[in-house]
């Protein structure tokens, strides 16, 4: 063989490069039960078992305080209160010091951690629990945000948006309409629960395996709950059994008493709690009240709206602000209002501190656009999907936010235009008439809903990540980034990016548990980000060694760097290919560096709260589904018969995965605008707090056809990661073509003239209610 | 304490435990089978399905002792050398996301397939979307999972 011949035969495609449909990374070990989540890793002996004591009132003091009997149980090793944080009983993500580790003389909500115990096994320490005997001078407790007074406390500092005038907008609009709409919240029902548990180590460290979204926070929390740097504190996590922003900050409370626990026995620890008490004792979706008013002309042309976004954001304020930021956000969806004025009531309540859930207040945002276009329509009688139409940003023109951000990759009249096409709506909207007139109880309804989420972390300093990239002497890789994987396919998307710049099989390259040991100061896998910033890190990482490998085999071989191209598990140099792993052998050899850190923070964002105005996101992510149900209108139950959904994700780089996030999106937001329905009783307590009370839902809600597609002519306008778009959280919103069709269908009872201002979630007596009041209405 | 002794993925199980172990502790934490989930502790989400004597129980509410005597079957016991046709249907087909409620879901799969075939009584997609009213996914939206059982249960069929 001369040196002039090539050396290898070379494929012509790596295994799982970018825009193939690899599988998720863990299949073959989710599948035969071989994945290792918090709860399966083999305990060290000595390990101990904790549990936490929940207050049985809303609001009020601790009088008596009597745990004497819970530290004479069986198996008790210790009892921990306030008193036993070594550094700060705080947790409050966002420095405003208002939610406590543990209760520390008050309570301000049912089910507020107030002590933990800790255990041989579980059991002793969950039969301990029940035995503390704690007095308590009960206060008064705001539960619900419809009781909330005019002045009542906020948790956190309101926002308000501004564009134009909008109250002499509405003032002068030829009509008016005043109105107000409940959005319900939403349990997480992640399936595998909370969990920490926590490893001593020599000095002050200790080691937390959390099921966290975000380790960095949890570090941060640790260590100031014990009073050590944040270098004696290391978070691992390999995998979650699902998130949904139910891991972003909530994860704290059990990492910290695992951790403060461990360091004071000098012994590993645990704590899992059961399912009640994580129903109990972690925050959900925010349920909004939502008052507005909109000005609009004849044609159904919005002038003017005005929107107050109340939420019960609970005792304290974790990520409320931003949760209600975001709903501001989303006030418009997809339509230009000329004027718009939008404020935001973060309300303190006496229930759980609410928290990040998909679409992160963005989805309750939008439900108040929908409502509104669905008032104009009714006041007009025209079909709400034409008033949608009219009323979508412009590309050109009537194209600037409430928080004057212009919108500059606007997809929705085309996406709406395909998917009004390939659902058939305008001739199943004659059909259903036609079905309508002749059935006298089951009526159906038909609706298109678009979506525009916009993308970026609202905290633009979030919007950065890390990785880091070695490959060794063999060829092979390992990766590690700061994103978490919480079943989204981010490992496997990150790990194919990482394959496409090597140009070696998927199988090539390790994923890693995420631990803030390999990559620090990371952001939550949130926002819908994860890919987007590790992906691009990662990207930088690997773009780093080649940069290496190219300079070396350049110089080495005596070529111009342009002449060493990296191909299928080889690398062409000159005219000669060799595989990868050699040339890495002989890199190695040289003494050239393997190893990198990546990193990549967002570009163009800027937000300035004070003032509401900025470029708060990069991009926006677009879709449209299409709903039709039927109700049973002496009964108020009600079929999906039919969905139809077109969403963009950019050029995916996974379609397979992108697909799976928007089924499951989908049949999750369909829950939280249909079944899932959250009831505090009077004394704030949560009376669904299993799935036997909560219902999510089941493989035979899902719609009886459901037909997905992607564009596939979508590319993103904004240089992202091989010009993908993220997908975790749109789809989410696309379930809002369920709620209209329920309202569709309500009032074809009343003849479409009256807006069945249908609350969420839409449960069958929601909607049964909403048919009395049409039949009511429609008779006058 | 109660002596329990059960056939678990065709080997022999034996151990003195307090009388009200349940099951999936007994599999978990005796046996480190962790396959086999806990997701809610009350019976309701199906991530704790394994097989007693052939059937689908939900490991969480079931005592070790009410299966003494029993042959139990867990998801690490399902794949022979290779992957179950149903456990390669449910990869093959991306039907799973977290994966923390796939064993329970394939346990109950292979147990419906199981029913129809003996009762000679085809598995629709509706009658899948039935019987699955016991496992709640999070994440999938079930649309996978329920391809991923017809695949599995044609190539259980053929195989």
């Amino acid at each position: 063989m001369t040196r002039h011949e090539p050396r290898t035969q070379g494929k012509a495609k790596i295994d799982g490069g970018v825009a193939s449909d690899e599988k998720h990374d863990s299949a073959r070990k989710h599948v035969s039960g071989e994945a290792i989540y918090i709860d399966d890793m083999a305990e060290p002996a000595g390990t101990l078992h904790a549990c936490l004591g929940l207050s049985e009132v809303a609001h009020g003091a601790i009088t008596g305080f009597d745990l004497s009997d819970v530290r004479a149980a069986p198996g008790v090793v210790a009892v921990l209160t306030a008193n036993d944080v070594p550094g700060d009983n705080d947790m409050s993500p966002t420095g405003l010091h208002d939610e406590p580790i543990l209760a520390d003389g008050r309570v301000q909500f049912f089910g507020q951690p107030v002590f933990a115990v800790i255990a041989e096994t579980r059991e002793a320490a969950r039969r301990a629990c029940r035995l503390a005997k704690i007095d308590y001078a009960e206060e008064p407790a705001l539960i619900d945000v419809a009781d909330a007074a005019d002045d009542a406390k906020l948790v956190t500092a309101p926002l308000k948006l501004e564009r134009g005038d909008s109250a002499a907008a509405i003032a002068a609009a030829p009509h008016t309409v005043r109105g107000q709409m409940r959005v319900g919240g939403q349990d997480h029902f992640y399936l595998e629960g909370q969990i920490a548990f926590a490893l001593p180590g020599e000095d002050g460290d200790v080691t937390v395996f959390s099921s966290t979204q975000h380790p960095s926070e949890v570090q941060h929390m640790v260590a100031h709950a014990l009073g050590v740097p944040s270098h004696a504190v290391t978070i691992e996590v390999r995998r979650m059994g699902g998130g949904f922003g139910g891991k972003e900050t909530q994860a704290n409370l059990f990492a910290t008493i695992a951790a403060i626990a461990a360091k004071k026995l000098n012994r590993p620890v645990k704590l899992r709690p059961d399912r009640d008490d994580d129903m109990t004792a972690t925050g959900k979706r925010h349920d909004f009240l939502i008052d507005y008013t909109v000005g609009f002309d004849d044609e159904g042309g919005i002038l003017g709206v005005d929107f107050t976004y109340a939420a019960r954001c609970g005792y304290a304020a974790d990520l409320s602000g931003p949760v209600t930021d975001r709903a501001l956000f989303h006030c418009d969806n997809t339509y230009f209002y000329p004027a718009a004025r939008a404020v935001s009531r973060p309300l303190y309540t006496n229930t759980v501190s609410n928290t990040a859930f998909r679409g992160f207040g963005g989805p309750q945002g939008m439900v108040g656009a929908e409502r509104i276009i669905d008032e104009v329509a009714f006041a007009l009688g025209r079909d709400p999907l034409e008033i949608r139409k009219k009323n979508l940003y412009g590309t050109d023109d009537r194209n600037v936010t409430p928080y004057h951000q212009t919108v500059e990759d606007n997809v929705a009249e085309r996406v709406i235009a395909e998917l009004e096409a390939s659902a058939d709506y305008a001739a199943r909207r004659r059909e259903i008439a036609a079905f309508n007139a002749k059935s006298p109880v089951i009526k159906r309804g038909l609706a298109l809903t678009p979506v525009k989420f916009g993308i970026s972390f609202t905290a633009t300093h979030f919007n950065q990540a890390g990785a880091l990239v070695h490959v060794y002497t063999d060829g092979s890789v390992h990766l590690n980034h700061g994103g978490t994987e919480m079943g989204q396919g981010l490992h496997t998307k990150v790990a194919q990016i990482v394959a496409e710049e090597f140009q070696i099989d998927i199988d090539q390259v390790k994923i890693t548990a995420t631990t803030t040991g390999k990559v620090p100061n990371t952001s939550a896998t949130a926002a819908s980000s994860g890919t987007d910033l590790n992906g691009m890190a990662a990207q930088d990482a690997a773009r780093q060694i080649k940069n290496r490998l190219i300079a070396f085999a350049a110089e080495a071989h005596d070529v111009p760097k342009d002449q060493v191209v990296f191909l299928p598990g080889r690398v062409r140099i000159g005219n000669r290919e060799i595989p990868f792993a050699e040339l890495i052998g002989e890199a190695y050899m040289a003494r050239i560096q393997l190893s990198a850190a990546g990193f990549y923070k967002t570009p163009k964002i800027h937000w300035d709260r004070d003032k509401g105005q900025g470029r708060p996101f990069y991009y926006f992510a677009y879709g449209a589904a299409c709903a039709e149900v039927s109700v049973d209108t002496l009964t108020g139950e009600y079929m999906v018969e039919r969905v139809d959904i077109l969403h963009e994700t950019g050029r995916s780089l996974n379609r397979a995965i992108d697909i799976g996030q928007i089924e499951g999106g989908f049949i999750q937001g369909m829950g939280w605008l249909t079944t899932e329905e959250l009831v505090w009783d009077g004394k704030g307590r949560l009376r669904t707090h299993a799935p036997s009370t909560y219902k999510i839902p089941l493989a035979s809600d899902r719609p009886k056809a459901f037909n997905v597609a992607l564009a596939d002519w979508a590319e993103n306008a904004e240089p992202t990661v091989h010009r993908s778009k993220a997908v975790g959280e749109p789809p989410f919103m696309l379930a809002m073509c369920v709620l209209h069709a329920l309202s569709d269908a309500v009032a074809s009872v009343a003849g479409h003239t009256v807006c069945p201002r249908l609350d969420a979630p839409a449960t069958p007596e929601r909607v049964l209610m909403a048919v009395e009041r049409m039949k009511a209405e429609g008779a006058r | 304490m109660t002596e329990v002794s059960m056939t678990v993925n065709g080997k022999a199980a034996r151990a003195s435990v307090p009388d009200n172990t349940l099951l999936v502790d007994f599999l978990r934490e005796h046996l480190r089978l962790t396959g086999t989930h806990v997701g809610c502790d009350t019976s309701q989400c199906g991530a704790c399905v394994v097989h007693v004597n052939g059937r689908a129980v939900k490991s969480c509410t079931t005592l070790a002792a009410s299966a003494e005597g029993a042959e139990v079957t867990t998801i690490e016991g399902l794949a022979n050398g290779e992957l179950h046709p149903m456990q390669a249907a449910f990869k093959e087909n991306h039907g799973l996301q977290c994966g923390f409620c796939t064993p329970g879901m394939i346990m109950s799969a292979t147990d419906m397939v199981a029913r129809y075939q003996a009762a000679g009584k085809e598995l629709t997609e509706e009658a899948i979307r039935h019987e699955l009213e016991g496992n709640i996914c999070r994440c999938t939206g079930y649309h996978n999972i329920v391809r991923a059982i017809q695949d599995g249960a044609a190539k259980m069929a053929a195989g």
